[in-house]
């Protein structure tokens, strides 16, 4: 892992969060997204860049062994959007981002549907690299959506939190 | 003195049979673990809820908090799940 910068070396030339935060497309939805139109508006809110990293989750089609229909994604709205804003002011602390994308989507997702996109823009891959890869990590345990899963014949049932997102995401603490 | 208001996400909600309600408080600010202490004591679904209470995770006012924090009248305490988002 690369070394972390100290966390406000590049906010301290003037860059408020406010400013920070243009620079990010933070959405909630229920429709679905096109990776490839957010990679082009990305390009655009973020000159200068030489590289950028996308992760696309997508509704895979089994729980515990068993086939899947579709998750059924519930979330916290109040708090969904400020702790998806906090965890772009996190990465943007750490690693020198130019921007990025965190678009989760909620409601019914059929198995094979994308659910999380997340892009990051820098001005070298290895920021881009981590930063995706941190923001996956920490989105996954502080970021308040549930799963439930509902499988072939119709039943549902709540998706367990797994101890190793958890270890996951405390490497980066 | 306001109440505060009580929010409940995924299996939470459905055990306690509601997706919030307000309740009073005898004084401000509470540790939030007192106000576990009230809810519990209703039994039933809040009981299957919110026992053993390492099983549910906390915030006020939309951040994520702990047991010992002071929830002041006119607070949003939300109770859910580990969060599985992602």
């Amino acid at each position: 892992m690369p070394a972390m910068r100290s966390p406000f070396s590049r906010l301290s030339r003037g860059a408020s969060w406010v400013s920070v935060l243009q620079t990010w497309r933070i959405d909630v939805t229920q429709a679905p997204f096109d990776s490839a139109h957010e990679e082009q508006a990305l390009r655009e809110r973020a000159p200068g860049l030489g590289a950028l990293a996308s992760f696309l989750g997508i509704v895979r089609p089994e729980h515990e062994g068993l086939p899947l229909s579709a998750l059924w994604l519930e979330h916290y709205p109040d708090m969904t959007q400020k702790q998806l804003e906090q965890l772009a002011m996190q990465a943007s602390m750490r690693w020198p981002l130019l921007g990025g994308t965190l678009i989760h989507r909620y409601g019914r997702l059929a198995a094979g549907e994308s659910i999380v996109l997340v892009q990051v823009a820098a001005q070298h891959r290895d920021s881009a690299f981590v930063a995706t890869h941190f923001l996956m990590d920490w989105l996954k345990t502080k970021a308040p959506f549930w799963k439930q899963a509902e499988l072939a014949d119709g039943q549902r049932v709540w998706v367990q939190a797994k101890a190793q997102d958890d270890q996951a995401a405390k490497r980066w603490e | 003195m306001a109440p505060i208001n009580l929010v409940y996400f995924a299996w939470v909600r459905e055990r306690i049979g509601c997706a919030g309600e307000t309740l009073a408080l005898e004084q401000s600010p509470l540790p939030l673990g007192e106000v576990l202490d009230l809810l519990i004591a209703r039994g039933g679904g809040y009981a299957d809820a919110l026992v053993p209470r390492t099983q549910v995770r906390l915030a006020v006012n939309q951040a994520y908090v702990e047991m010992d924090y002071l929830v002041h009248a006119g607070d949003e305490v939300a109770i859910f799940p580990p969060v599985t988002g992602g």
